[in-house]
């Protein structure tokens, strides 16, 4: 469930912060409009985002419903080892995306 | 975000606008602008970044769907068309003349064509999230390339028809497309720019749906906002004004998919 669009460059210097750019599709609906029946549209919201670099948390995120939908999340981590960064995403109606993406680290 | 169409603050708005429109034919500027020029750094950026433009989502979409295989001849659109390097050019000369109908159709409905005549499957709704993907996917092969109507005399009666449609007044409030959008371009409308209405963006992510939409899906937000009655989803009347809004912005840039307020 959930598709995302995930961005980090292929390689980087060991040491040196670089930008992880994440773009994942969710209405984020708010919980406070009303449907066209006047009866409020349940809330259905991304509630949590997290970013593990090798098994470690390096960036967390608690949304909101103030939150557009397709919520664009951008974050710096540095550079450690070479491995993989994994982006989860969480929310309402058991809502749940993972995205996992290689990362090369240069001496 | 307050947005126009919406009614509230936004018609009331509108009707001073309609005062003032009337007396103020002033002379238009000649210079064309998309509508991305009217917008803030921030939405430029937005949308000039793939990976910020949320429009890549149903791009990302469409790719799937371009090599799933679909109705009773259990065939893709790359099944046919192969790479979709193919489609390059093609979303900038829409609508086109489609022979077998006898009348002009726009990508979605060409897309549908494909659907119903090749696919042998049921046509995507209007608006529905797979026909945008799909148009967003072929019109993405088309950016930055001229908008470049097709030179066919058989649109002809077409494109007049669109002209006169953009300058005809219709709705409540008394008001033509060509009020707002030749003689008021440029001006504030509540908190929106006018735009000069060029479709250089098309499907477009707003802001304000917060999600994806057609021209077709602008349009009826536009007649809304004038309090015309919109036309029906498969009236003729949209795809003239697309034509004739189309050959209004040869040349200019196809930014598609665009991201606007
Ligand atoms: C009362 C003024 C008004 C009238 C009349 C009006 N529009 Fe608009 N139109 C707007 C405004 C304002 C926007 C931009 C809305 C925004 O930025 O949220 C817009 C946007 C558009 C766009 C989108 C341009 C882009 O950059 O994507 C198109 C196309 C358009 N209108 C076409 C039309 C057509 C065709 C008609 C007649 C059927 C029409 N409009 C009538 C005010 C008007
Ligand atoms: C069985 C083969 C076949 C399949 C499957 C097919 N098409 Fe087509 N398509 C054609 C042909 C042939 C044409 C040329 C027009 C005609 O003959 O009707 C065409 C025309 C088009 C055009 C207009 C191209 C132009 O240059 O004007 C578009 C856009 C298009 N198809 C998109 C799609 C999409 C999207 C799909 C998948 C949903 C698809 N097609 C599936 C055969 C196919």
């Amino acid at each position: 469930m959930g598709h995302a669009l995930v961005n980090v460059p292929a390689s980087v210097k060991r040491g040196d912060a670089f930008e992880i750019k994440a773009l994942i599709a969710h209405p984020m609906e708010t919980g406070f409009r009303p449907g066209p029946n006047g009866v409020l549209l349940p809330r259905n919201i991304i509630q949590r985002f997290t970013c593990t670099y090798n098994g470690v948390e390096v960036f967390s995120l608690t949304l909101s419903p103030a939150i557009a939908a397709n919520p664009y999340i951008a974050f710096f981590t540095v550079a450690t080892e070479s491995g993989s960064l994994t982006l989860r995403w969480t929310g309402d109606k058991d809502f749940m995306a993972e995205e996992t993406v290689p990362i090369t680290v240069t001496a | 975000m307050i947005g126009w169409p919406p009614f509230g603050l936004a018609a009331r708005i509108l009707c001073a606008c309609c005062v003032l429109v009337a007396p103020l034919a002033v002379a238009q500027d000649t210079a064309r602008r998309s509508g991305y020029q009217d917008m803030g750094r921030s939405l430029q950026a937005m949308q000039d970044d793939d990976m910020a433009n949320p429009a890549m989502l149903w791009v990302q979409e469409g790719a799937a769907l371009w090599t799933r295989r679909a109705g009773s001849a259990d065939k893709s659109c790359a099944d046919c068309h192969g790479d979709v390097g193919g489609m390059a050019g093609v979303a900038a000369r829409y609508p086109a003349f489609a022979a077998g109908l006898g009348r002009p159709v726009d990508l979605e409905q060409r897309i549908n064509l494909c659907r119903t005549d090749k696919q042998k499957a049921d046509a995507l709704a209007d608006e529905s999230r797979e026909l945008l993907a799909l148009a967003a996917y072929v019109a993405r092969q088309s950016r930055g390339r001229p908008i470049a109507p097709p030179d066919d005399a058989r649109l002809q009666p077409f494109i007049a028809a669109g002209d006169a449609l953009y300058r005809r007044r219709q709705g409540q409030l008394n008001l033509s497309c060509a009020q707002c959008h030749d003689d008021n371009a440029g001006r504030k409308l509540g908190g929106a720019t006018i735009p000069q209405a060029h479709p250089t963006g098309y499907p477009i992510y707003r802001l304000e749906w917060q999600g994806l939409g057609s021209l077709k899906r602008r349009l009826r937000n536009c007649l809304v906002g004038m309090r015309a009655e919109a036309y029906g989803y498969d009236a003729p009347e949209y795809v003239a004004l697309e034509l004739f809004l189309l050959s209004r912005a040869r040349g200019m840039t196809l930014e598609s998919p665009a991201v606007r307020p």
